[in-house]
């Protein structure tokens, strides 16, 4: 149970070799063995979609896997974006139209929104609430997360080249 | 192009803007700091065993194998810790004749709800504690549970708690006499039986707590996700038996707390002991499962009630008898009956009815405990009250526009009381009802519901006054005995570089309240929002106040640091009028700047006076002492409390085949006096009425016969999501209270206060064509069909 398994990965663009046990889960791997607690977990079951990473290019539930199932992966969490301002778009957005209240479920949030964002076209206002239908949030009422996300996607619209540039 | 300046104008003019949160930008850089995120040097970790058994003695407890467990540092049980805490009773002196047993952190002799914490195991991480926590071995002697209310109260039935004689926490009637005699001869009776289901906080950070005691000095420092850390420094002190000035509570950022996190929880308690026990920091974070078996639930209540009108549909009185279970004990230090007595005081309160009688009863079970969690009681009277002047408009063939303007207290009456005895300053429910019925388009949306009708489309509007509690004063929980302040604190200062710094016991809970705090200081000192440094959240660093609960963050905290801003603009203007040899009335401060209070002509910069008054009072004249730092609190002194009021307006699309409701569109027209920020006030109501959504259509804390909650975790028990919620359109009535300077009142839970009522109106609006019509939330899929008679 605590034999370490030695596991090579890339967080947030840095090469990362950790010994780390079997059972502890990506989420719990990257707020404690990495403290990269900007992630969340809320329900630990995946439902809450507050412990959403990228992995390999996918948005996933860090808290539905064991860290050493990420092995040779590319993992970037909130940190990692933020850094390379790859959400510094929807970052601004969600400040000026107060689309957060506690910011618990706000990495996750962006994940989703980062991850639709990501796709051609502009989503509809129904469009982006199914998109985030699997993100929890207790506070906000959802309303101002779907008109910040829904502003995002127009300016990007707008300006093809700030989506290039963020892509 | 031409249009007239407005205050908004004004240099430094804040009040009524919507700026943004300067503390947001940092939780969206994932850069948030919660009590979850925080590690200590030699931190360990707790976790509870918990009792399977809804009501059992404990008959013995064996941790040998545990102990042995790899990384285990201690184990602790009931015993271990009543040793170090005294035991707390949650009642209050102004609740007559209210009872609840002695609770301890872990129970000694018998567990009296399942999921109560029965063992604590604190180990290297919480991994181990959990490995080791699963080999302790607690027999038990399963005894009868006491789960319904009805049960719990017939003659015969187990007593949870032998010493008190009974299951009943807490009886208590209104009645202003006459009721009787009302209903005899009324012209239209309508009543019903409501059922609310229990529901729960679920905020989506857990309650988490880290514990440091440091016996050296001696010295506590809790790292605690409450809303009330002057609270828990005064608990943590008396209960422990540490000095209060030795005991620092500090609350980072908080992962959402609705009322929620001001309870005392045992395991909070047992972790303070725990530390003390090992000298080292103990952590420990609810996980999910145990946040749905420990945390406080809410509402619970059954209420049989009767409305009387007249030939007219003018309503003569109520008749209510509330029915609440609150669990195995009252909650500690604001007890479990608040929600009741506010459940049987606001029955009725927009409306100008005198005669009303109620019969409130709140009663044990074993069940985990029920209190205060946002809008307390509110959505309980209003879903009861807006129902039945609802079926009142039936039976007099009044629309449910004309009823309520029918019955509303009019705009000009206040000041005035209700039955119950709440004193209205100023309310506005008339200009709120004109409001909503232009905002909805009323007449157009019935246009339109007549018509899809026809084509078997089945829509249903509803709209629902609510009256809210805000802006508590000492009447709330001082007189009852509690050390809960209802005052606050601030103190402020202008820093050698002439920025100003604020720390203030209201505190921040991701509402909002360090940016409006911010705003208001920025106005009234005169400085650009940027320099205002706002500081909450730490009992060491800030002034002993109340924090935020009960709608008062806005309405004291503000008026706390308005009036705080006013005094130190003094200061300021008589060290600059000393400078510049000039009478301090005729100067004023713009943007930082002291000006010539006539022309605006700047004179001396701000962070000049500052300079000098900190490096070179050797230029000043003698006898000068510049006092750029003041303290100052506000308690409010007028009204028990600001009320306020608004109207709720919900459309939904029902599908009778298969009992979903679809819901459209929400409407709220609010007047919480004051609007400081309108996006921040907006998004307040906005995430208010998504939890009363959630409480009319979705959450309910389901129990087995047993005593077992059979949905506890969030795969089975639904809290609204995004793509079940509708747009909500806000808009403002602003009617200032006139006990403070700043006029604002509270906001935080008006739109959980009526969100539920308006959305059983409009599915009762839906349900009328087939003859049903339904009395309980949530409004289920299965209760819709039932109600339906599909099944």
């Amino acid at each position: 149970m605590s034999d370490l398994i030695t596991i090579d990965m890339t967080v947030n663009g840095e090469a990362v070799s950790c010994g780390i046990a079997p059972r502890e889960t990506l989420a719990d791997f990257l707020r404690q063995g990495l403290e990269l607690t900007g992630t969340h977990t809320g329900c630990e079951m995946g439902v809450c979609g507050a412990c959403l990473v990228v992995l390999d290019g996918r948005v996933v539930h860090s808290c539905l896997m064991f860290a050493v199932q990420a092995g040779g992966s590319v993992v970037e969490t909130i940190e990692g974006l933020s850094d390379r301002s790859a959400i510094a778009d929807i970052q601004q957005a969600f400040h000026e139209r107060n689309a957060l209240q506690c910011g618990f479920c706000t990495s996750g949030i962006l994940m989703t929104a980062h991850s639709l964002l990501s796709q051609p076209g502009v989503p509809s206002r129904d469009e982006i609430r199914d998109a985030l239908s699997g993100n929890y949030c207790r506070c906000t009422g959802y309303e101002a997360i779907v008109d910040a996300i829904e502003v995002v996607a127009q300016r990007r619209a707008a300006t093809p080249q700030i989506a290039e540039a963020v892509a | 192009m031409n249009a007239p300046l407005t205050d908004l104008d004004r240099p430094n003019s804040y009040i009524g803007r919507s700026v943004p949160r300067p503390n947001a930008k940092r939780l969206l850089a994932g850069r948030g700091r919660y009590v979850t995120d925080i590690v200590l040097p030699r931190m360990l970790h707790a976790a509870f065993v918990r009792s399977p058994y809804a009501h059992a003695r404990i008959v013995s407890i064996d941790v040998d194998a545990a102990r042995k467990m790899p990384g285990v540092r201690l184990i602790a049980t009931g015993e271990d810790l009543a040793k170090l805490c005294s035991p707390w009773v949650g009642v209050l002196d102004h609740f007559k004749s209210m009872k609840s047993p002695p609770q301890l952190p872990l129970p000694v002799d018998k567990v009296v709800w399942s999921g109560q914490a029965v063992v604590a195991v604190v180990a290297d991480t919480r991994a181990l504690a959990e490995d080791a926590a699963e080999l302790v071995y607690i027999e038990f002697d399963e005894l009868e549970a006491v789960v319904d209310i009805d049960a719990a109260r017939e003659p015969g039935s187990p007593v949870i708690s032998p010493e008190l004689g009974d299951n009943t926490c807490f009886h208590a009637k209104l009645d202003t006499g006459g009721v009787d005699d009302i209903f005899a001869n009324a012209a239209h009776i309508v009543e019903d039986e409501f059922h609310f289901g229990r529901h729960t906080a679920v905020t989506m950070e857990p309650r988490a707590i880290v514990a440091d005691y440091n016996a050296t000095e001696p010295r506590l420092t809790v790292h605690h996700a409450t809303q009330t850390p002057y609270q828990f420094q005064d608990l943590y002190a008396r209960h422990y038996g540490i000095p209060e000035s030795c005991v620092r509570v500090i609350a980072p950022d908080i992962g959402g707390s609705f009322g929620m996190k001001l309870h005392v929880y045992h395991e909070d308690m047992a972790v303070i002991g725990l530390s003390m026990m090992l000298g080292r920091p103990v952590k420990y974070v609810a996980d999910r499962m145990e946040s749905f078996v420990s945390d406080i639930h809410a509402r619970d209540h059954r209420v049989r009630a009767r409305m009387a009108a007249d030939a007219d549909g003018k309503i003569l009185a109520m008749d209510v008898e509330d029915v609440t279970g609150i669990g195995a004990f009252s909650a500690y230090p604001r007890t479990s009956v608040v929600e009741g007595n506010q459940v049987f005081r606001l029955m009725g309160a927009p409306y100008g009815f005198q005669n009303y009688r109620a019969d409130l009863q709140v009663v044990f079970q074993n069940k985990v405990q029920m209190s205060q969690y946002r809008a307390v009681g509110h959505p309980v009277a209003c879903t009861v009250t807006e129902r039945l002047v609802d079926l009142v408009a039936a039976r007099t063939e009044l629309d449910v526009f004309d009823i309520r303007s029918r019955n509303l207290i009019p705009d000009d009456a206040y000041p005035c009381a209700s039955p119950t005895g709440y004193k209205f300053e100023a309310l506005s429910h008339h200009a709120c009802l004109a409001k909503l019925r232009t905002m909805m388009d009323y007449d157009e949306l019935r246009a339109e519901q007549a018509e899809l009708r026809t084509k078997g489309i089945h829509r249903g509007i509803g709209i629902a006054a609510f009256v809210e509690i805000t802006n508590p004063g000492p009447a709330f929980y001082g007189v009852g005995g509690a050390r809960i302040s209802a005052q606050d604190g601030a103190i402020l200062k202008i820093t050698p570089s002439g920025d100003v710094h604020c720390s203030i016991s209201v505190t921040e809970l991701g509402q909002g309240t360090e940016t409006i705090i911010g705003q208001i200081v920025a106005e009234h000192l005169g400085v650009d929002r940027a320099r205002v440094k706002v500081i909450t959240g730490d009992t060491e660093n800030t002034p002993h106040g109340g924090a935020t609960w009960a709608c008062r963050g806005a309405g004291i905290g503000g008026e706390t640091a308005l009036q705080t801003a006013k005094k130190l603009k003094e200061n300021v203007l008589s060290v600059a009028a000393t400078i510049l040899q000039e009478q301090p009335d005729r100067l004023d401060i713009q943007d930082g700047w002291i000006v010539d209070a006539a022309t605006a002509q700047q004179r001396i910069e701000l962070s000049e006076i500052a300079r000098i008054a900190y490096f070179r009072s050797d230029t000043l004249p003698p006898g000068t002492q510049a006092q750029l730092t003041v303290a100052h609190h506000y308690a409010p002194q007028g009204y028990p409390f600001a009320f306020t009021n608004g109207m709720q307006a919900c459309h939904i699309e029902l599908d009778a085949e298969t009992g979903f409701v679809k819901i459209l569109k929400h409407w709220v027209v609010e007047d919480c006096g004051r609007v400081i920020n309108p996006m921040l006030v907006d998004e307040q109501i906005r995430g208010g009425v998504v939890q009363g959504l959630g409480a009319a259509f979705f959450e309910e804390c389901l129990y087995g016969d047993g005593g077992q909650l059979i949905n506890g975790s969030l795969a089975d028990y639904l809290v609204p999501m995004a793509v079940e919620m509708p747009d909500i359109d806000v808009a403002h009535v602003e009617t200032l209270t006139m006990d403070t300077q700043l006029g604002a009142k509270g906001v935080g839970e008006a739109g959980t206060a009526a969100a539920s009522a308006a959305a059983l109106n409009a599915v009762n609006d839906a349900l009328a064509p087939f003859g049903a019509a339904l009395s309980q939330v949530p409004m289920t899929p299965v209760r819709i069909l039932k109600a339906l008679g599909h099944i």
